[in-house]
């Protein structure tokens, strides 16, 4: 029992807590304290990750399971930049004071101009963005799908979407100068209508849900009674 | 220093409302009066999708966004999560979890757990399946897709807040040929979601699930409150739109709206 009842005591406490903080500002100082708690738990929490990823791959590799190559591989990112972010910066300090480098890098640490920065910048980060950047390309293949007028629905987004897209482009006007009109039309009346009736919708949900939890209606993320 | 923020009391007042209408609809339907909830086409698939996945011996993915456990939308997905996880206990069917903040792994291990544990098969539970894969976006939906493609899960759950990711998920599901079923608050991720799934639980709908799902009644008093609040919302967005035409100025005094 105590096992359910403690969490939902404590998220009661603090989340009324938090309720008020937002209407009182007397409140204020203390709802920022507990927000920071909440930062210090949240990073804590990395650890947890870190070794759920180690312990998923490390099994994958000892078992030889299919793919396992990129699992090793994904073993060795992680070994080295903590190797590099955490426990060279450690040793170094321990051990030198001055400048530690190599090849023009720094080694220790995480600042701009280390090894580790470099990694970061220069492998990471242009992934991330050809990632981002495929996105158009199943963008097109979903707008071709969602475009295909097999309904008088359909048939009305068609229509729609084409005058937005063109009404969007220079062309737009050269064609037409009203088609710029009928696009901000369409993007301020029907469209902004029915986003916030969607958006009125979803935030009343969203309250109701913190309420159901701050009040224990709703409980089933600690398992059913 | 003032006691109370003015600026805040509209809403104030609307959880004020919600929460009396919720107590009013709970002790309603505690009495036995039956309030209606209209068919949600997604939320009725998703047992489909679980039959379909067990029967075809394929695991079922449940993405529950990207964000951390301070979105309301988070902690929503690991209710939802526990019901899916729940009914896909009884079918011994694999659930895979991928993560992408540290701070929601433990929850989603506990939730699933504990719904294997309810659900009369704890040695079902497989904690490998619960996946942080990176705090990163793209490389959270490099390492998802990465699973859709290799693993080919017969269903893919999107419940959640999601951001630019949500359509090359979607998308890769869709390519997979799996059922997928999405809901989320955000708004400009509808759309992508919309295209891609076969099913899309939108803004409110997503919020529905557990009541829908469990049919409990202390759940089903709290959605029908959002109906009833959502009703006097309209009456007041109306009856403002004409005062206001006439440049009476009464209500929007009152609501201190700026």
């Amino acid at each position: 029992m105590l096992r359910r009842e403690i969490p939902i005591f404590l998220a009661m406490i603090v989340g009324w807590f938090m309720v008020g903080e937002f209407f009182f500002p007397w409140a204020e100082a203390g709802g920022t304290e507990v927000q920071q708690m909440a930062v210090i738990i949240t990073a804590a929490s990395v650890v947890l990750g870190v070794a759920n990823v180690i312990r998923i791959n490390l099994l994958k590799v000892s078992r030889r399971e299919k793919d396992w190559q990129y699992a090793m591989l994904l073993l060795a990112g992680i070994a080295l930049m903590g190797f590099l972010g955490t426990v060279l910066p450690v040793v170094h300090a321990a051990v030198h004071g001055g400048a530690w480098k190599l090849g023009g890098f720094g080694l220790a640490g995480i600042t701009s101009g280390t090894l580790f920065d470099r990694l970061y910048n220069r492998v990471y980060v242009p992934l991330s963005a050809t990632m981002y950047g495929l996105l158009a390309f199943y963008i097109a293949s979903a707008a071709f799908r969602a475009f295909r007028v097999r309904t008088p629905e359909a048939a009305l987004l068609a229509v729609a979407a084409i005058i937005v897209m063109i009404g969007r482009v220079p062309i737009g006007e050269k064609i037409w100068d009203g088609i710029p009109l009928l696009t901000d039309w369409i993007m301020n009346v029907p469209n902004l209508a029915a986003k916030r009736a969607i958006l009125i919708g979803a935030a009343l949900g969203g309250i109701a849900t913190g309420l159901k939890i701050l009040l224990g209606i709703e409980r089933n993320f600690l398992g059913s009674d | 220093m003032k006691l109370f923020d003015p600026s805040r009391f509209p809403i104030f007042l609307i959880i004020a409302i919600l929460g009396i209408l919720t107590v009013w609809l709970i002790w309603r339907a505690r009495r036995g009066q039956s309030l209606f909830i209209r068919k949600i086409a997604g939320l009725e698939a998703v047992e489909e999708a679980v039959g379909r996945a067990t029967e075809m011996g394929k695991p079922i993915l449940y993405v529950p966004g990207i964000d951390d456990a301070n979105n309301i939308q988070t902690i929503y997905s690991m209710i939802i999560l526990g019901h899916v996880a729940k009914m896909v206990a009884r079918y011994e069917t694999p659930l895979i979890v991928p993560i992408c903040k540290a701070f929601v792994m433990p929850l989603a291990e506990e939730t699933t757990r504990q719904a294997y544990l309810d659900a009369g098969h704890p040695d079902a539970y497989n904690p490998n399946n619960i996946r942080y894969l990176s705090n990163e976006q793209f490389a959270f939906a490099a390492a998802t897709n990465g699973i859709i493609l290799r693993e080919r899960p017969a269903a893919n759950l999107y419940m959640g807040s999601f951001f630019a990711e949500s359509l090359l998920l979607a998308e890769t599901g869709f390519q997979t040929g799996a059922i997928q079923i999405a809901g989320t608050a955000n708004i400009h991720q509808l759309p992508f979601f919309v295209v891609a799934c076969d099913y899309t639980l939108i803004g409110e709908e997503f919020f529905a699930a557990t009541a829908y799902l469990s049919r409990e009644e202390r759940l089903v008093g709290t959605l029908k409150a959002i109906d009833y609040t959502k009703v006097i919302i309209l009456v007041v967005l109306v009856v403002g739109t004409l005062l206001a035409s006439f440049n009476i100025n009464f209500l929007h005094e009152f609501l201190n709206l700026e």
